[in-house]
């Protein structure tokens, strides 16, 4: 915007061109608007989604009072935080073993754990179809042990990631503290839990952040591995949606894009904006 | 420091990859060789499969309909990844030449959708291409104001305004797609462009090359991984989308996750549905196959 520019715009400085500003902020709203609408029209007291007849909380209560829902969402938070303590642990562990050693078929080793991430969602959610339907895998048991199938799915596809963003904060230690922590007495465990560990911190918060979004996020693992009786929060708002769009899912919605928000900024809290845009 | 050899500290190496191999062999190997097998069966009785090495699943995924399909289901993927770049990388761009204080907070908004749940976004997006919805009315506004402006230099007025069909065909597959992979696209692109060396830009500039020019003769080359990298990590999951042209298309809007989910959910045919993901697969593989030899090639020059 040169009219407000109070030094003239240099050559390189193009997000202070007027068309890049425009054309930044017309994406903004392109990603931002559906969702701004969808959290405003929860409080819309109509059934229907179109018009605005004025401000209500009722769909909230009603969310928050359908049993199924609520079960769903905590199902759902269950799985993403056993996934996520889980692939944390996984993925840290894979992520030094590929950078600390040199092993027989390393190449392929390091391929087939990043495979996950490549195969399509459909394929990884039929392969566990098929898979928990070879080994005859109960699904009868109690809370929590019911959700077992889906969060050993979930891991699967969110460790990948996480010996990602750990792996690339490794390439950056300094072998030397590790040489010194040794010299001075260290044992094995004991540079791995001080000086390794609070090296790749960030990128434990970002793996984290990650793998329980992901879990979180995922529809079609689930939809093909959950059973009759198991159900997430996406496998719940899908059925809904398919069933009638109500006012009740943009309430639900509403409730975890806040959730999501909210774990950004303590994420950002812990890290600050430049460390967790960087491990992406 | 080099690795260190495995032999050297057995005891530290078991600790690290046995919980790794174990996961990665039994949780997702053993799955995928399930389905692999199962390609080569076929069905027996309502619930039974034989795995009797038949090559029929295949031959009928080379069936023409199959076939349409799986050419449908590229080009809108292809497509998605084209209006992705073209969106992206000015915003990739922008972010990357921004001051210290704005390139996070930038970044971070490209990021937060990427981290809200998809089936929200796509049932937003949803919400509002209705044939109820604000970009419909949104038309209908502009419709009729260029209907005014019209009447005001004295030609015929419009006709009267019809809400268009946005949802349900395959123009909301494709808008649905970009609006999910975005963020996808533009991560990768900032991640190459911040790591090009300014100086060359500036260069190009102060030797009387234009701002386009600049960009499409020395940005763009040196940028290219990043670029290849971004098309890649659109254009694989767009291929293999399911929930968007489920929710967001219309019958003859099917890719070919819809159809291996039918062979699931519904047809009950567990074999073709394997043949038709493994398929798919290899596809996959293909296009990173041909990614990784694209980027030897500045190295043969």
């Amino acid at each position: 915007m040169a009219i407000f520019a109070r030094t003239p715009i240099a050559p390189l400085e193009y997000s202070r061109t007027l068309w890049m500003r425009l054309w930044v902020g017309a994406v903004m709203v392109f990603l931002y608007a559906p969702l701004v609408v969808l959290m405003i029209f929860s409080f819309n007291d109509s059934k229907r989604n179109v018009v605005w007849r004025g401000f209500t909380t009722k769909y909230y209560e009603k969310a928050l009072g359908n049993d199924q829902l609520v079960e769903a969402l905590v199902n759902s938070l269950t799985i993403a935080a056993l996934a996520t303590i889980v692939s944390l642990a996984l993925g840290a562990v894979a992520a030094v073993m590929l950078w600390r050693f040199r092993f027989p078929l390393k190449g392929a080793i390091d391929g087939t754990i990043s495979l996950p991430i490549i195969v399509p969602e459909i394929c990884l959610g039929v392969a566990f179809l098929m898979f928990f339907a070879a080994v005859d895998w109960p699904t009868d048991l109690i809370w929590p042990f019911n959700l077992g199938a889906i969060t050993i799915a979930h891991i699967t596809f969110c460790f990948p990631f996480v010996t990602m963003v750990v792996r690339s904060r490794l390439a950056t230690f300094n072998r030397e503290q590790e040489e010194a922590a040794k010299d001075l007495g260290a044992s094995e465990w004991q540079v791995f839990r001080d000086v390794l560990i609070p090296h790749i911190k960030p990128a434990l918060v970002a793996g984290a952040l990650l793998s329980f979004t992901l879990s979180l996020d995922d529809f079609v693992i689930t939809y093909f591995t959950s059973g009759p009786d198991t159900i997430t929060f996406p496998v719940k708002v899908y059925s809904m949606v398919r069933f009638s769009v109500t006012p009740e899912v943009n309430a639900a919605s509403t409730l975890l894009i806040i959730l999501t928000v909210a774990l950004t900024f303590v994420a950002l809290k812990l890290q600050g904006v430049k460390a967790i845009a960087e491990t992406h | 420091m080099a690795e260190q050899d495995w032999k050297t500290n057995k005891k530290v190496f078991a600790a690290v990859s046995l919980p790794t191999l174990f996961w990665i062999i039994l949780f997702f190997l053993v799955p995928m060789a399930i389905v692999w097998l199962y390609s080569f069966g076929e069905n027996k009785g309502l619930t039974e499969i034989d795995i009797s090495g038949t090559l029929d699943n295949y031959k009928r995924a080379t069936e023409w309909l199959y076939l349409t399909i799986f050419g449908k289901s590229f080009a809108v993927a292809a497509l998605v990844t084209l209006i992705c770049l073209i969106i992206g990388f000015p915003v990739a761009m922008a972010i990357t030449f921004a001051s210290e204080k704005w390139r996070p907070w930038l970044l971070l908004g490209i990021m937060l959708p990427f981290w809200t749940n998809l089936l929200i976004r796509t049932y937003a997006l949803m919400m509002l291409l209705g044939t109820q919805g604000f970009a419909n009315k949104g038309l209908g506004a502009l419709w009729e104001g260029t209907s005014w402006i019209k009447t005001l230099v004295g030609l015929q007025p419009l006709p009267t305004w019809e809400p268009v069909q946005l949802l349900f065909n395959n123009f909301a597959v494709v808008f649905g797609l970009v609006y999910v992979h975005l963020p996808f696209m533009v991560l990768p692109l900032y991640a190459a462009l911040d790591r090009l060396d300014r100086s060359l830009i500036e260069a190009s500039l102060d030797l009387g090359a234009g701002h386009f020019r600049t960009i499409m003769r020395i940005v763009v080359p040196l940028a290219a991984p990043g670029i290849i990298a971004g098309v890649m990590i659109t254009l694989i999951p767009a291929l293999g989308a399911y929930l968007t042209p489920d929710l967001m298309g219309g019958t003859d809007s099917q890719m070919i996750a819809n159809v291996i989910e039918r062979q699931f959910k519904k047809a009950n045919d567990w074999p073709f549905g394997a043949a038709l993901s493994f398929l798919l697969i290899y596809a996959m593989f293909a296009l990173i196959a041909i990614q990784s030899m694209r980027k030897k090639v500045p190295e043969i020059r």
